[in-house]
């Protein structure tokens, strides 16, 4: 049997699959469906300093086998995430990796500090939410800034960091390379890309805020490039991501050089599809002789 | 709790040239599970990555029973779905409706009013008086009125163009009904000579149900409705399916709904 443990900068998953921020809530719902401790980690849905209702409705639109949404980080604040939901998470043995977004350097300072008091096993710093007007993504798309985050992140933790990257740049390894170089312990790609889609007989974007970020199958090609080319570009571990469905998808994203895979939109046709995709994963494994299943990240053979 | 099962197609029937009816083998866990106004979320082929949520319109034992019409791709799809097929469906979810007034009147409005039906039975099995209200378009689209006439006091039938029942629109009915009603309980001592309130159960197009809260609070009547929005997992966890309410907090249709009290919800656009 494949030995599925990975290492993720010093967080023990038990396995490579991790559900990714925003598509899994804080796991009560899908808890419903299986056990939490079957998967690596949970990455909770973006937080931010104060409570925030988020964007208007429509928040999501259909596209060729993918999503677009524009739900615009709504969560009830770091505070009562700590106090409600944190506790429930610690109920199951799973690694809980708490993701964070904020409008200054010093917000995200703030959370992470909280947040390492209360003992959250990672923090994922995303610094590029393509659905808020202020901080997000700009963050992300320019690498002195990104730095600058990073290392106050860094600063105000006493858990790993992992850094969120948004695809939505020209060159994303000069971004990996800033934030890796500003202490960042981990890096996780890719978040969604901006995408837009119109009702030919109205006129009108379906999306309320007329643009939203897609995620699913369609964007799979990309991120694995991506994840390829920050692998190259780093020494930090990856958290890979963008359109996994089936364990061979996770199987690529290990190949292009990820250590962990995150399993999102994948979920809201299939809620089993986390854990679908580790035995998958596991039967592919198996399959290939792997003792470890760490032995894939990177194991790609580039012509 | 919600089940996520592949079931067989036990019935395919058309209502009429516009409504499909499907009847789905459950099995047992999900038909026990199934009260009044929730839904189920149908994955519709594998080309389409979102699930469709359809209305519960009826169930028993093992099976349950939706109604729809052809809005696009995923519902077309469905509507080709024949018996013995199998469907991939997530379910039952949301809340419902609260069925234990003793008097109701369920209004539904065009593709709105198959989930009423639900209602209507749960509610007479429980031993409501239960009266309906059905607008549709025209004839062509009048559908389920000899189920309710089973199970309700009276039924009222309204169309756009007159074509079946009187010409006009399914609020003038709840109006009338909230103004005109008398108590036809049998038994007024509970209600001291008064006529026992009714509670309003609404489905149907945003414009329709806004009219119907609108007329229940000039009546101080209470209201329930059931709010549509596009959705991604319709379990509670993308928050995609947000709407506002009149507090200026958002709530999600697919867990705190689809059913939400009138008041509770912003009619504003
Ligand atoms: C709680 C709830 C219950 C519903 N019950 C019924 C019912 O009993 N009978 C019935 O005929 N219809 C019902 N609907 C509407 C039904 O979900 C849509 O008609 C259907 O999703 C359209 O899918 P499509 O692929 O044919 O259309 P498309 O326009 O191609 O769909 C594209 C995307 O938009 C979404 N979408 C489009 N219209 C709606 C809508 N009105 N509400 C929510 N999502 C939408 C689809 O789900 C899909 O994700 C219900 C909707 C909700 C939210
Ligand atoms: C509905 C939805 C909400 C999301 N919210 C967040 C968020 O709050 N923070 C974040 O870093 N990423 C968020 N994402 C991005 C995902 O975490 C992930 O990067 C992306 O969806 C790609 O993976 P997938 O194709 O497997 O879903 C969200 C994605 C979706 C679909
Ligand atoms: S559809 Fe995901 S929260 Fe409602």
């Amino acid at each position: 049997m494949t030995d599925l443990r990975v290492d993720l900068a010093g967080v023990a998953l038990k396995n490579p699959i991790v559900v990714p921020s925003g598509t899994f809530g804080f796991g009560r719902e899908y808890g419903q469906f299986f056990d939490l401790s079957e998967l690596g980690a949970i990455c909770v849905k973006g937080l931010t300093p104060l409570p925030r209702e988020g964007n208007p409705a429509p928040r999501i639109a259909e596209t060729p086998m993918g999503i677009l949404n524009s739900v615009g980080l709504q969560n009830p604040g770091v505070d009562a995430f700590i106090a409600h939901e944190l506790p429930e998470l610690r109920k199951h043995d799973v690694k809980i990796i708490a993701n964070i977004s904020g409008n200054t350097p010093e917000e995200y300072g703030g959370m992470c500090e909280k947040l390492s008091a209360a003992g959250v096993d990672m923090i994922e710093v995303n610094i590029s939410c393509p659905n808020v007007k202020a901080g997000g993504l700009a963050y992300g798309t320019r690498p002195e800034m990104a730095a600058e985050v990073t290392e106050i992140a860094k600063k105000s933790s006493t858990v790993p960091v992992m850094v969120k990257l948004s695809p939505n740049v020209t060159d994303i390894t000069e971004i990996a390379k800033a934030v890796e170089g500003a202490g960042a312990d981990a890096i996780s790609l890719i978040n969604t890309i901006r995408g837009m889609r119109i009702d030919v007989n109205t006129r009108r974007p379906i999306l309320k805020m007329n643009t939203g970020g897609l995620s699913g199958p369609a964007v799979l090609p990309v991120a694995v490039r991506m994840v390829w080319e920050v692998a190259n570009a780093v020494k930090v571990p990856i958290l890979g991501m963008g359109g996994v469905s089936k364990g061979a998808d996770a199987a690529e994203f290990m190949l292009a050089g990820a250590a962990a895979v995150a399993v999102g939109t994948a979920s809201f046709a299939d809620a089993y599809a986390p854990v679908r995709v580790r035995d998958e994963l596991a039967a592919y494994a198996e399959k290939q002789g792997l003792a470890r299943i760490s032995e894939l990240t990177g194991a790609v053979k580039p012509w | 709790m919600p089940v996520q099962k592949i079931c067989t197609v036990a019935e395919a029937v058309r209502l009429n040239e516009y409504a499909y009816a499907l009847t789905l083998e459950v099995g047992e866990e999900m038909a026990a599970r199934t009260s009044c106004g929730q839904f189920v979320h149908i994955k519709c082929g594998e080309e389409r990555l979102l699930r469709r949520p359809i209305s519960i319109c009826s169930w028993d034992k093992t099976t349950l029973r939706v109604v729809f019409e052809v809005r696009g791709e995923g519902t077309a799809w469905l509507s080709r779905r024949k018996v013995g097929d199998e469907l991939d469906v997530l379910g039952p979810l949301g809340h419902g409706f609260d069925p234990s007034a003793k008097k109701i009147l369920v209004v539904g409005g065009g593709i709105g009013v198959p989930p009423m039906l639900g209602v209507a039975r749960a509610a007479a099995a429980a031993g409501a008086e239960v009266h309906a209200a059905l607008g549709f378009r025209d004839q062509g689209h009048k559908m389920l009125t000899d189920e309710f006439a089973e199970c309700c006091r009276s039924m009222s039938v309204i169309s756009d163009d007159g074509s079946t029942g009187r010409k006009g629109f399914v609020t003038e009915l709840v109006e009338e009904f909230l103004r005109d009603t008398p108590c036809v309980s049998a038994d007024c001592a509970s209600c001291s000579g008064r006529p026992v309130p009714p509670v309003v159960m609404a489905c149907g197009p945003k414009g329709m149900l806004k009219a119907v809260a609108k007329a229940c609070a000039a009546h101080g009547v209470e209201c329930q409705v059931s709010l549509e929005e596009r959705m991604g997992c319709g379990v509670g966890a993308c928050l995609v399916c947000a709407c506002d309410m009149a507090d200026g907090s958002r709530k999600h249709v697919c867990k705190d709904g689809p059913v939400f009290n009138a008041k509770e919800v912003d009619w504003n656009d």
